[in-house]
């Protein structure tokens, strides 16, 4: 798995100040997610996919990521439109789907799509390392950091066992079938990623102490604000506020 | 004991919770100027030797003295990290950095060196290694030998006055495993290398010292 697949990149978003970007898409997702009227919301997502152009993303990986959330949001259109008591628009039984409901289906599916999209776009596009030592900056708790810095690394490093491991299974001509023998390997495997990645992430906490590491997070190019990140800043802050004055007007 | 002592272990005893005893009454001591090769079977712990000297796993009897101090507690350690530096058996457990050049100044940086010093250490480091070619590389794509050498880069830009070397040479070329042997040669007078290749340490080492049934005998 590679998880910074997007980071890597000469974009306009590649090369924005992360602190900047922590600044601007804060208040932006915040908008977005109070957003009343579907017609805002609509704007919002097709400002994001602006940026998609801008950060120079290739859409099919991103529809690819935004498939797994649409999945969930599936769930949603499943049971919204029949909660919500109004203007019955068709029946299923004894329940029936109110135009209420969809309204509000729609608003958060535009709205999480757009939400994810500039997250990827915003953040998605600066590596771990930067956006770690932005938020330090930011005076965001060290303890913060260092979890949401972690948690990162270990999923990728619980990733990479589970590869070894199903490489291990398959040189042995492993074929998952409905058995005994199927449910003994998989719990064992599962067992044993377990165990593994946690051996893992020990040693490698252990490599970050032998060199000094003293829960800091050390940078080689240290940011430098330019006149075109604050020129940014102010744009998407100029955006959201027109955004809000529509929303409520 | 005196200043030329880097590592002296007294009556070392350590097994793992709930595992067989690795060492028992363990002596054993270091001075400035010894090259010393450790062999012994799988699992007779030389790794283990190697965690309980840099503070990674705690003793359960014995004395641990680093240059001239005992060391008990996390924090003894942060001075024996900085001066004695340990390469992992496994580099992928080593290198953590996106980047080459941050995972060689990863080390530096947290010693506290000025952005200027750490940029000139990793210059040189990746010019005395001949990896100055990998510098902007991600850590994870590289080969399992190019790996190696640069879990090494970023041990030496620590500046350490002493290497513990856990198969330094497994997964080399003869052209790699060379450039490591003329660097060690040239550069550090204390060591001790874990390997199983004698070429290698024929050609690095003044004497061997064998691990068998938890104590440590000189050949």
């Amino acid at each position: 798995m590679h998880l910074e697949e997007f980071a890597e990149g000469d974009s306009f978003f590649h090369k924005l100040d992360p602190r900047i970007k922590f600044l601007t898409i804060t208040p932006s997702v915040c908008i977005i997610a109070i957003m009343k009227s579907i017609e805002t919301s609509l704007i919002a997502l097709l400002l994001c996919f602006v940026s998609v152009a801008f950060a120079k993303i290739s859409f099919k990986k991103l529809f690819l990521r935004l498939l797994s959330v649409n999945l969930f949001i599936l769930l949603l259109w499943i049971f919204l439109p029949f909660s919500f008591t109004g203007e019955a628009i068709f029946d299923v039984g004894p329940y029936s789907a109110t135009k209420e409901g969809i309204y509000k289906a729609s608003l958060i599916t535009l709205k999480s799509n757009a939400i994810v999209i500039i997250t990827i776009t915003f953040l998605g596009t600066s590596q771990i390392f930067s956006l770690a030592h932005a938020l330090i900056d930011l005076k965001v708790p060290k303890k913060l950091v260092l979890l949401f810095f972690f948690f990162y690394r270990y999923i990728a490093v619980i990733h990479d066992e589970y590869i070894r491991m199903k490489k291990a299974l398959l040189i042995r001509n492993f074929k998952p079938s409905s058995n005994l023998h199927t449910y003994k390997t998989l719990a064992y495997s599962i067992g044993m990623l377990i165990i593994k990645s946690f051996d893992r992430s020990q040693r490698i906490y252990n490599a970050m102490l032998c060199r000094g590491f003293k829960n800091n997070f050390p940078i080689m190019s240290h940011f430098q604000i330019r006149s075109s990140d604050i020129t940014f800043g102010i744009i998407i802050l100029l955006i959201v506020s027109l955004l809000i004055v529509f929303d409520y007007g | 004991m005196d200043n030329n002592t880097i590592l002296l272990i007294k009556n070392l005893s350590f097994s793992y919770p709930g595992g067989r005893k690795i060492f028992k009454e363990l002596n054993f001591s270091l001075k400035r100027g010894d090259k010393i090769g450790l062999v012994g079977a799988n699992g007779s712990g030389k790794t283990t030797l190697f965690y309980l000297i840099m503070g990674l796993l705690k003793t359960d009897r014995g004395e641990i003295y680093i240059f001239n101090k005992r060391r008990v507690q996390e924090r003894d350690f942060f001075e024996v990290r900085q001066k004695i530096g340990l390469m992992f058996q496994d580099s992928d457990d080593q290198l953590f950095c996106p980047t080459v050049e941050e995972d060689i100044a990863f080390g530096p940086l947290n010693l506290g060196k000025s952005r200027q010093e750490v940029d000139q250490i990793v210059e040189e480091t990746c010019q005395s290694l001949g990896i100055s070619n990998l510098r902007k590389r991600i850590t994870y794509k590289l080969s399992g030998g190019e790996k190696r050498l640069i879990s090494f880069a970023t041990l030496v830009a620590m500046r350490p006055q002493c290497l513990l070397l856990d198969e330094p040479t497994a997964g080399l070329d003869e052209e790699t495993t060379y450039r490591l042997l003329e660097y060690l040669r040239n550069r550090f007078d204390t060591y001790i290398i874990v390997s199983h290749d004698q070429a290698f340490l024929n050609q690095t080492i003044k004497e061997t010292y064998y691990l068998k049934d938890g104590n440590i005998f000189k050949i």
